[in-house]
């Protein structure tokens, strides 16, 4: 197995910018910047500060509806659009926004993750979103509210016209020869023609194959009906586990669900999400998941490895899980992003540095190379 | 006259398109992909402190004789990402991307132009457009739905749902009051319910208004309909009548129907679309526009031109010879598809085309050259200040939308020459005024719904 023990795999690390953080009073503390969540400079702060600790993408939530309920933060920007607003003020680190696949446009899904790529010279992502929410049905107000397994199935559809449409050009397609005036070799444009039972697109993409080739997909494991699409379908695959043993069992079922669909277990990276509260010691810690329990009036209900304690300890738990086969990497929700994001990049990351088990650089210049992923063949590309 | 007050000129830069305006044989031309091209025309037009940055839409590659059409620019990347992009390296450049309503959902579209006026700090703004047809619709999960009639039907409803749910968050929502743990301000959110004939949406929208309130509304269409529609719902008119009489008849035509509507005649701003070519001399300049117009008509680009008229296969004639004496396929008129239909009835445009090449001695080219021109501005840099002056202060326009014939810095000289002149002649700003695309255009800020503090009592944030 690759990630033997005694020479384990550098660890991937990622992290979520999704509202203040995690927490939902994470906007009630001091320095949350709560009055700028929506002023894209704060984001591009902080993709700064993700960036100087090198780690490979951050991902941006999104959904079509309103938070419900009257406390935590609420209001949404379309996390595509954030995602491009933040490429031009980055580099090195990957842009993941989810997409929802629910109610929009496999065509327009496509070219917008596509141009994310070609505006950040290929470090998008694709988070992929589904909705069963009847709230956002009614805005759309085309079809009724569908359930998870019809909602994966539907994004399992729109998976495979979006990532058929980022092929739809080859790579060498422009030729831009003057001597026949021809702009482009048509051979090397392909009509998709997808015929599901949710949609029909012609294609071929009206944007040339993204710098990527094929823009990493990343899939929650939030019901099994995902953890099948995620096997056959991700580049990323973000899974919930609260225990060493249920993570290794986690990604061993994903790794083993990938080959029986013909893939090399190695395509897919395996990411635990980790929810992260950091303090000098576990004491402050504590004391500061406390003052936060206390600005809500409820316990923090979180659904996978949640970690309330030093950088040493955090850095302990990625390597101890790594080294079991229980992570190729983690998925780090900060309770709050002005507070624990700081302290990830200036404590754990140079921990995991000294012990060998993060890189000290960025190993190209995509997500894909970071992630360790080759550049795809294109699928149309003529068999010579 | 003269005791008027100067109009102030409105100009935006277009990026290339996909059409045969824009020279791809050049050896200046650079990639109509890469941000870079991008950034630069952007950056260069808010140097010269241009209204804003243009930016079209495709959604289904051309096809001519049942082919892709390979003869002018291929491939563009997602309008809006761009746009949003562009954000981060401009500070008041307005951003206007095409949008088209029949392809896109009121909430998505809505959603969307209110996430760029928030992260381009109010400088959105939405060029709508509404072709129905089945091809580009082959792309998209209802296909080509809507008769061609109904398209500004559609249109209307989908800007009327946009700005109901703009006007759903008051300006100030965010409280994000950390003491009493409301983020919202209560009742400043409000549920809309629409059940029309085009769109049924319900709910609370989940994106914070934008600087604007409503992102500034572009609108194209030249028919009476759409002559009308602007008249009610647009705020910039991006016309294709760039000479000044047919500029002038425009102006007075559109600007006339908005009384009708209850508004302003500077409440609607109409901006050609136009060329510009320089020279250091008149006739230096006549011969820089002769020689682009030649690049921009490649003998297969006349054929296929010619082509689309006659609605058959003319490869076997000779670019550089006589007109086709075969006559026109008049039920062939799809031949090619994804672009703007030819109107007329064929034969009469062949006739009139061979009448006029036998005339002037011209072959397939030189007509094809002659009646594709676009006219524009031609000229020393004084000329072009002084006729863009002219069009502005006698009522032709507003201003320009200057369409560049190369990628990335066709308009380059533009900035450097015409635009200095017209801010001596006081026509045109030296500095912005104010932040956002309204204020460079003088549009007023939407006030929102009436009676909001009614409103905030009957329909609390739920």
């Amino acid at each position: 197995m690759p990630g033997t023990l005694g020479h384990p795999r550098p660890v991937h690390l990622g992290v979520d910018l999704t509202d203040a953080g995690a927490h939902p009073a994470a906007w009630r503390t001091v320095g949350s910047q709560a009055q700028r969540l929506f002023d894209a400079k704060r984001l591009v702060e902080l993709v700064a500060t993700a960036e100087r600790g090198l780690l490979d993408l951050v991902t941006l939530d999104d959904a079509f509806s309103l938070q419900p309920g009257r406390r935590g933060v609420r209001g949404r920007l379309d996390a595509a659009l954030v995602a491009s607003r933040l490429a031009p003020r980055s580099s090195g680190i990957g842009l993941v926004p989810t997409v929802t696949t629910t109610h929009t446009e496999p065509f327009h899904v496509s070219k917008a993750v596509a141009t994310i790529d070609h505006v950040s010279t290929g470090r998008a992502g694709w988070q992929v979103g589904w909705s069963t929410s009847p709230a956002e049905a009614a805005a759309f107000g085309r079809k009724d509210p569908q359930d998870e397994p019809d909602a994966v199935a539907e994004a399992d559809e729109v998976v495979e016209a979006v990532t058929r449409l980022w092929d739809s050009w080859e790579d060498d397609a422009e030729i831009r020869d003057v001597a026949t005036g021809r702009f482009v070799d048509r051979e090397k444009l392909h009509y998709v023609d997808h015929e599901g039972i949710r949609f029909a697109v012609k294609g071929p993409s009206i944007t040339p194959r993204p710098p990527q080739g094929q823009p990493p997909v990343v899939v929650r494991v939030t019901s099994p009906e995902a953890a099948d699409l995620a096997a056959r379908r991700a580049d990323v695959a973000r899974v919930r586990a609260t225990t060493r043993d249920e993570a290794v069992a986690v990604r061993e079922g994903l790794r083993a669900a990938a080959a029986d669909a013909g893939r090399h277990p190695d395509e897919l990276r395996v990411l635990v999400d980790a929810y992260v509260v950091i303090g000098d010691d576990r004491a402050s810690a504590q004391a500061r998941l406390d003052l936060l329990e206390d600005l809500e009036g409820v316990s923090w209900d979180t659904d996978s490895l949640t970690h309330v304690g030093t950088a040493r300890d955090l850095a302990a738990t990625v390597e101890e899980w790594s080294a079991a086969g229980g992570a190729d990497g983690f998925l780090l929700r900060p309770s709050s992003l002005s507070t624990d994001l700081d302290a990830v990049v200036d404590r754990v990351v140079p921990l995991l540095q000294r012990a060998g088990l993060f890189r000290t650089e960025y190993p190209g210049t995509t997500l894909r190379d970071t992630l360790g992923l080759a550049r795809p063949a294109n699928r149309y590309a003529a068999i010579a | 006259m003269s005791t008027r007050p100067r109009k102030q000129i409105h100009l935006g830069a277009h990026f290339p398109g996909v059409n045969n305006t824009t020279v791809w044989s050049d050896p200046r031309s650079g990639s109509q992909i890469d941000f870079s091209s991008f950034e630069h025309l952007a950056r260069r037009a808010e140097e010269a402190r241009l209204d804003f940055f243009f930016l079209a839409e495709g959604l289904r590659l051309r096809e001519h004789k049942g082919r892709i059409h390979d003869l002018d620019v291929v491939g563009r990347p997602d309008t809006l990402p761009v746009l949003a992009a562009l954000a981060a390296v401009t500070d008041r450049l307005g951003l206007a991307g095409t949008i088209n309503t029949t392809f896109n959902e009121p909430w998505e579209l809505a959603r969307q132009f209110a996430t760029l006026d928030v992260l381009s700090e109010g400088r959105a703004a939405w060029n709508l457009v509404t072709s129905p047809d089945a091809f580009t619709g082959a792309n998209f999960r209802r296909g080509g739905y809507l008769p061609y009639p109904e398209r500004y039907a559609r249109a209307a409803e989908v800007v009327e749902v946009a700005r109901a749910l703009w006007d759903s968050w008051d300006d100030d929502a965010v409280l994000a009051d950390r003491l009493s743990g409301d983020f919202l301000r209560p009742g400043a959110v409000r549920p809309v319910a629409h059940h029309g004939t085009y769109a049924d949406v319900v709910g609370l929208f989940p994106t914070p208004r934008g600087p604007q309130g409503h992102p500034v509304l572009f609108q194209a269409g030249d028919s009476a309909e759409g002559r009308d529609f602007a008249a009610a719902t647009a705020d910039v008119v991006f016309s294709a009548h760039s000479t000044f009489d047919a500029g002038r008849a425009f102006y007075e035509d559109v600007k006339g129907r908005l009384a009708a509507h209850g508004r302003d005649r500077d409440a609607l701003k109409i901006l050609p679309a136009t060329v510009v070519v320089l020279g250091d001399t008149p006739a230096d300049a006549e011969e820089r526009a002769r020689e682009i117009r030649l690049q921009q008509v490649s003998g297969a680009t006349a054929i296929a031109f010619l082509e689309q008229v006659w609605g058959r296969d003319l490869e076997a004639y000779d670019p550089d010879g006589p007109l086709p004496d075969v006559e026109p396929d008049i039920e062939n008129v799809s031949i090619t598809r994804g672009r703007v239909r030819h109107a007329k009835d064929p034969r009469a445009v062949a006739d009139a085309w061979r009448e006029q090449a036998a005339a002037n001695g011209w072959s397939i080219r030189e007509l094809v050259v002659h009646v594709t021109s676009r006219g524009g501005f031609v000229g020393t840099a004084q000329q072009v200040a002084d006729d863009i002056d002219r069009h502005v202060q006698e009522d032709a326009s507003d201003g320009f939308i200057l369409v560049p014939h190369l990628t990335p810095a066709g308009l380059d000289d533009v900035l450097d020459q015409v635009v200095p002149l017209l801010q001596e002649r006081g026509s045109f700003r030296t500095e912005y005024e104010g932040t956002t695309l309204r204020d460079h255009l003088g549009l007023a800020h939407p006030s929102g719904p009436t009676a909001r503090t009614e409103a905030r009592a009957a329909a609390p944030v739920g």
